[in-house]
């Protein structure tokens, strides 16, 4: 079996055109990628939001943050995708109209799969971020509003920036847990990298050779990613923690 | 305004049971076969054998890196291809077969991490007792350390155990009728694709919420 493996068929011209099936797994692998960047986008900033808002006095947002997370973390992601995609643009009047009739079928999928992802990972990125700020100790806080900041001063200026910093390890991996999430746009149509090599091994009744490929070029997505969150971490680090900076 | 339709859930539940059941059973076949093949990956990992370790870190590492629905698509389109070449029978509808395997390999890379966190949590004091006791290294790991690790592991064992009852969901790009594949189907079929999904949506948040919310009164219980 492993004698059949015949890798030439990379450079055959691709069904439907524009180039080999090489490039057309490395379009495949550039929707991934934009998807995973515009969805953590989204992700970073919902997430932040709620996280903060977990910490915050008072009962009344922690709850409504804690509320988010639930609802986030327990509905599967593809019944969440199904959602963003099939239900609320039915049930929604203005939101519906602009989706249906503005919209391209790809970028339909696009912008679902991307409201999808980012506030799916929106929850898991709340949970780092409240636990970050929680790992800072109430002293800053208290500091920070002696020296006549207010709360959102406090944390734009002294929570977060320190926060951020001890999470990125965590963030990394939810951001890996991202790109791998992508893959299920696919059951919404949307012609990603996993998509890709399924359709590459009908068209060439390659599977083998198609299957490993791609497998290849998520676990090199995921070997780029640890190495730049590496160098990240390294120049963000904290002096004065363990391992932080001299 | 959208005005929603309910109508076809009541007639529908015999059909959404059977396929929660399936889901169910998915679940139990990955979580059960994922955590023995997992407790073997942890110590093989964690054993002086370069060979044993090196291949279990290569296998936690690649089905780590590859998202669940290449490994499902790997599965749903080569088991049947290998299966041909050796038995030679094409017609065989294997994709329940293929979504066992698939996912308890899958899950079988999350235990073995889950469970190697935990052997190394069981102090040392206890694996020289073990040996001073006059026991080989294999029955300290079976006797004295894997039960600890186990116990203090469950509550982080069982959250994955939730986590998967939601991924098998997926099971939809094989084309299997699982609790979610039938509400879709069903909703299809009768034009009320939002009800069914709205439906779905609301009975995986009241299970996974009940179960976790458990898991964690148990989590508070332990510590």
């Amino acid at each position: 079996m492993v004698a059949d493996l015949d890798f030439r068929v990379f450079m055959q011209p691709a069904v439907g055109g524009g180039g080999t099936y090489l490039s057309y797994l490395l379009f495949g692998l550039g929707w991934t990628l934009l998807l995973s960047i515009t969805s953590w986008i989204l992700a970073f900033a919902v997430g932040s939001f709620i996280g903060v808002s977990r910490t915050l006095p008072g009962k009344v947002m922690p709850r409504l943050g804690a509320l988010y997370v639930e609802i986030f973390r327990n509905i599967p992601l593809l019944v969440q995708l199904f959602i963003w995609y099939f239900v609320l643009p039915e049930i929604t009047p203005f939101f519906g109209t602009w989706f249906k009739q503005s919209l391209s079928p790809e970028l339909q999928q696009f912008v679902s799969a991307t409201l999808c992802l980012g506030f799916f990972t929106a929850a898991r990125v709340s949970e780092q971020v409240r636990s970050g700020i929680r790992s800072l100790g109430k002293g800053q806080y208290g500091a920070g509003l002696a020296l006549g900041f207010n709360t959102a001063q406090v944390y734009a200026l002294i929570l977060l920036p320190v926060a951020y910093r001890i999470i990125i390890p965590t963030l990394t991996s939810e951001f890996l847990n991202l790109i791998k999430n992508t893959a299920v746009a696919s059951t919404i149509g949307l012609v990603e990298l996993a998509q890709r090599s399924k359709n590459m091994g009908e068209y060439t009744s390659r599977l083998y050779e198609s299957f490993i490929a791609v497998t290849i070029l998520y676990a090199i997505v995921n070997l780029v990613v640890m190495l730049i969150s590496r160098n990240v971490e390294k120049a963000t680090r904290l002096p004065g923690l363990i391992g932080g900076k001299k | 305004m959208y005005s929603f339709d309910w109508s076809s859930i009541p007639g529908a539940i015999p059909y959404l049971w059977e396929g929660m059941l399936r889901t169910l059973q998915i679940t139990a076949v990955a979580v059960i076969a994922g955590m023995i093949i997992g407790t073997i990956l942890a110590v093989c990992r964690l054993s002086k054998n370069a060979v044993l370790s090196t291949f279990a870190a290569f296998y936690v590492t690649c089905f780590r890196s590859v998202p669940l629905v290449m490994v499902l698509l790997w599965f749903y389109l080569l088991v049947p291809d290998l299966i041909k070449r050796v038995i030679g029978n094409p017609n065989l509808d294997i994709r329940l077969l293929s979504a066992f395997v698939a996912f308890s390999l899958f899950e079988a890379s999350y235990y073995a991490e889950i469970m190697r966190a935990g052997i190394q949590s069981v102090s040392k004091g206890q694996v020289s007792a073990g040996l001073a006791l006059g026991m080989t290294g294999g029955t300290t790991m079976r006797l004295i350390v894997l039960p600890q690790a186990f116990r203090r592991m469950t509550p982080l064992l069982l959250t994955q155990a939730i986590i998967l009852f939601q991924d098998t969901s997926l099971v939809y790009v094989m084309g299997l009728a699982d609790f979610f594949g039938v509400a879709y189907n069903t909703g299809n079929r009768d034009g009320t694709l939002v009800e069914l999904i709205l439906f779905a949506g609301a009975v995986y948040l009241a299970i996974c919420f009940i179960a976790s919310t458990l898991v964690r009164k148990m989590q508070k219980k332990m510590a």
